[in-house]
């Protein structure tokens, strides 16, 4: 069948590119090999003329397929699937871009046209290392090619088809047997982005990340590199630069995923160890490690094969997340990861491909790794430094065993879930080792390479542990600590984090005055440390004096609810305009607003009264609609920034929500002065009538023709209340406005006047009730999170400029 | 012996001692009727909601108390007790994992206890898309 209206070059042209990458990285990967072996200076310099022009056409190849991708979309060609199901006509440039990397083919793209950027500044500056280095760059080219080639190998599927048409993806659809199919209503509009992920953090997060992710493959293939041309300790100066770059960007990306979290969606933090999460900072966790023992053995030759572990690792540990993320094995555990897209095997073969020869060179090469017999003394500064990478490999360990549970639970028949209480299971953990790291970070800088003079240590760390000290205890007595939900043992340990916390900020910002004497060229690694430092103790409190402000505890209409005593009750419910008592405020639901009809945000106006201060401020949650046919909602949460803390809201529930219908009807009574009139819960009793009402809630004057009615409503709990409807004329046209009264679920409508009587519309429903229900939370310190993290990037710069300056 | 074998040694073993603990507190993943035979006890159930039967939430009176009813695939149902806030699109998730126990005929379910998947990652779903596609013939 001809089908009327489709644009099929574009679709075959990306296709074509996509497998000229694959063909072309082929040849790249093969050349480079040929290269490293090459017997004579001759003939790897023609292999190495052949890679470098296959790698050029890969990397021409990989924007191509880019930048047909964008064309389908900036274009709107709703045949093709990637269009139909990730874009939109609405959408602007910036999040054209984001739908393009919300796909699995897209993000994969990604990672490809970042190795691209950095197998060619490889090129041009790794020198004797090229041919090696490349060979495993252009494999993993030839990998991540494959995924998305969208080919059918004796019936397997190879990759995704970036260029799948919509009526091939969905080929049992009734729809395509019309030749005019793109004319029908569905065809005209894409699925669009999720109102989630439209979000300039979405713009930004996922190209960092694959830039940290693409990162970590050269200290990989500087340590294959060593390990294959048995010229093992010859690169790690120069590889250095680039290990410490991946940390800085892997680390820049994990946290702008953080910030992003804790920004605009309702998880309430900033990390909530979800498996996902941790997948990219295990790998993150032992490059680290694997910095600091190539630090060691630069400058003291020790630590060359755990250099090489933790180097290999770190890579392969990538290759691992990306099979745990993308594979959909996580998809009982975490909120984040991929459904199963059926490449299982494919991205299983990604890991393996790396895994068994990195293990192979490793394992057969180890006795020939370079070592030093002679034992590090325990006061050098090699010693620790080793004893702290370990520590940061065997959390790594611990976190990727626990987050690999569906994974064990595949191998070995289990059904081993995590238990109640996911976050604590790491948390309990994780603070001795920030209490480990924190010790090291402060006092390791002090000892000396070989071996420290004792006097001489103490005399310099004297200072700094004693303010420290100060410091800490300060904190742990007027700091507010009493995070005792988990007992006595926890909160003394989190006083002890909170203790090497400062410490290492204390430590390191002294040793640049008096071990570095102010010299901020080589303090890089201090000032990464003191950034370390402030981010702990910034996870920290912001952790641990975490408190809900919302807390049902006052109470309106609070049901009996028998679990409620050992449950905490976060959520508190707020009738509009009603002030209500909130711990420490008042809150007051002002009124909502739906602004951008697009996308369907709806604002809600919250109105906080501090107690103790009067300090007033407003906060406006609000919920996006998602876009077409997920009639999700989302809640994006508002924030009031202190320089010391953040109040942080998010709806939870309102009554636009439903937007059920309020079938209730209003139920009409001609009533006299003094009569009364009955409703399930009470009665209620027309007091007077007032004619041109003059008061704070109504101003008329005698020109005017307005009636209020003054109700008094009993209800059956002997509470009253009195509603004032209103009826008038405007123009001649009669007007009503309806009073309610929230607390008895009733309306009552002023409806028109008889001789001697007037009558009064009743209504009871519940429906009718504007709410929000939402939760407040105080965040602490959350400053000191992300500053502490931009300073200890900010020491990562400094050192890749440094030891980058070294090597050269 | 190397002082720094010994302190690798010392690190490894309390690494292990440290994941036999983890492996003490997990819980298992259960079915309705396992779970109940475990009443009383941590376990994780995957299920859907079951939405013939009526939702309780009303967040005027509480918004801190939600019943419903979950099904699992083997077609067990169990009334189920969250104390929070109705997780927004509870209804349309095929699979939701809630953590609990079962306290006499309710399953109780913990703190942050219902895990859905978050929104962005409905779409690669098939079926997702496939419904959207042949919504409006």
């Amino acid at each position: 069948m001809d089908y009327i209206g489709e644009h099929l070059l574009p679709g075959k042209l990306g296709h074509f590119f996509s497998i000229l990458s694959f063909a072309a990285s082929f040849v790249a990967t093969i050349a480079y090999f040929k290269a490293t072996t090459g017997k004579t200076p001759e003939e790897e310099n023609s292999w190495k003329r052949l890679a470098r022009a296959a790698f050029a056409i890969d990397i021409v190849s990989v924007f191509s397929v880019f930048a047909v991708i964008l064309y389908i979309v900036s274009n709107h060609l709703f045949e093709y699937n990637y269009a139909w199901e990730h874009s939109g006509r609405s959408m602007s440039m910036k999040y054209l871009l984001s739908c393009i990397w919300e796909a699995q083919e897209g993000s994969f793209l990604l990672w490809t046209m970042w190795h691209c950027v950095l197998g060619t500044i490889l090129i041009f500056t790794s020198k004797k290392w090229e041919a090696p280095v490349m060979t495993v760059i252009s494999g993993a080219q030839l990998c991540l090619a494959t995924m998305i080639m969208g080919l059918y190998f004796f019936g397997g599927k190879v990759g995704i088809n970036a260029f799948l048409l919509v009526r091939e993806k969905f080929a049992e659809g009734p729809m395509f047997s019309r030749p005019d199919y793109l004319t029908l209503p569905q065809m005209q509009d894409g699925q669009g982005l999720n109102a989630l992920l439209q979000n300039y953090w979405m713009t930004i997060h996922p190209p960092v990340l694959f830039l940290g992710f693409a990162s970590t493959i050269v200290p990989f293939a500087f340590a294959i590199a060593g390990l294959w041309k048995k010229q093992f300790g010859d690169w790690t100066r120069k590889a250095l630069p680039w290990t410490l770059f991946s940390c800085c960007i892997l680390g820049t990306g994990i946290m702008m995923g953080a910030a992003w979290a804790y920004e605009s969606l309702s998880f309430a933090g900033y990390w909530a160890w979800d498996p996902v999460e941790n997948a990219s900072l295990v790998p993150w966790l032992i490059l680290v490690a694997g910095l600091h023992t190539q630090v060691v053995y630069n400058a003291t030759g020790h630590s060359l094969r755990a250099t090489y572990l933790f180097l290999l690792l770190g890579f392969l540990f990538i290759l691992y997340a990306t099979f745990l993320t993308r594979s959909g094995i996580l998809g009982d555990t975490s909120v984040h990861a991929f459904v199963d897209s059926g490449m299982n095997l494919q991205l299983i073969l990604f890991v393996v491909v790396f895994l068994v020869p990195a293990a192979w060179l490793f394992i057969s090469r180890y006795r020939k790794i370079p070592h030093i017999a002679k034992e590090e003394a325990t006061d050098s500064r090699e010693f620790w430094m080793f004893i702290g990478a370990l520590v940061l490999f065997l959390s790594s360990m611990f976190i990727i065993i626990t987050t690999s549970l569906p994974v064990l639970n595949d191998i070995f028949g289990k059904k081993w879930s995590a238990g109640e209480d996911r976050e604590f299971a790491y948390n309990r953990i994780e603070v001795f080792i920030a209490i480990l790291l924190g010790i090291f970070t402060a006092i390791t800088q002090y000892l000396k390479y070989k071996n420290t003079k004792k006097a001489d240590l103490l005399k310099k760390i004297a200072l700094p542990t004693a303010i420290a000290l100060v410091l800490s205890i300060l904190t742990s007595i007027f700091g507010e600590i009493h995070y005792d939900k988990y007992g006595a043992g926890f909160l003394a340990a989190i006083h002890l984090a909170v203790f090497a916390a400062i410490y290492a900020f204390v430590a390191n910002a002294d040793y640049i005055r008096t071990g570095l004497h102010g010299k901020l060229k080589a303090a890089g690694g201090s000032v990464a440390h003191l950034g370390f430092g402030l981010l702990l103790l910034g996870i920290l409190i912001s952790s641990s004096r975490k408190t809900v402000l919302s807390y049902n505890t006052t109470g309106i209409n609070l049901n009996f609810d028998p679990g409620a005593k050992e449950n905490p009750m976060e959520n508190i419910t707020l009738l509009k305009s009603v002030k209500t008592d909130m711990g420490k405020y008042w809150a007051t639901y002002i009124d909502d607003d739906s602004v951008d009809t697009r996308t369907k945000m709806m604002f809600f106006h919250v109105k906080f009264h501090k107690k103790d201060d009067g300090e007033t401020f407003d906060l406006y949650p609000n919920w996006i609609r998602s876009t077409k046919g997920q009639e999700s909602i989302s809640a994006n949460p508002d924030k009031h920034h202190y320089w010391n803390r953040d109040i942080f809201t998010y709806i939870s529930a309102s009554n636009t929500m439903d937007q059920r219908e309020d079938t209730a009807q209003f139920r009409n009574y001609p009533v006299a002065i003094g009569d009364t009139i009955y409703y399930s819960r009470g009665f209620m009793v027309l007091d007077k009538v007032a004619l041109n009402p003059n008061d704070s809630k109504h101003h008329f004057s005698s020109t005017d023709t307005a009636l209020m009615a003054e109700v008094r409503v009993y209800a059956k709990d002997s509470t009253r209340y009195t509603a004032t409807p209103l009826f008038y004329l405007k123009d001649n046209i009669p007007h009503f406005v309806a009073d309610t009264v929230f607390a008895q679920d009733l309306a009552i409508r002023f409806n028109r006047v008889f001789k001697d009587k007037i009558e009064l519309g009743v209504k009871e429903s519940s429906a009718m009730i504007p709410f929000v229900a939402l939760k407040v939370y105080e965040f602490p310190h959350i400053n000191l999170v992300w500053f502490g993290f931009l300073v200890m990037m900010t020491g990562f710069v400094m050192s890749i400029y440094r030891r980058y300056k070294l090597a050269a | 012996m190397k002082k720094l074998h010994i302190v690798i040694l010392v690190l490894i073993a309390a690494s292990i001692a440290v994941l036999v603990s983890f492996m003490g507190s997990l819980s298992t993943y259960e079915t309705i009727a396992s779970a109940k035979q475990k009443a009383g006890k941590t376990v994780t159930i995957t299920a859907k909601m079951d939405n013939s039967l009526p939702v309780d939430y009303d967040p005027i009176k509480n918004p801190n108390y939600c019943s419903f009813h979950i099904a699992d695939t083997l077609g067990n149902t169990v009334r189920a007790v969250y104390h929070g806030e109705k997780p927004r699109d509870m209804e349309k998730a095929e699979r939701i994992t809630f953590t609990g126990k079962m306290q006499g005929d309710v399953f109780e379910i913990a703190p942050n206890g219902i895990m859905l998947k978050c929104p962005s990652k409905y779409k690669d779903d098939p079926n997702a898309a496939k419904k959207n596609l042949t919504q409006n013939q």
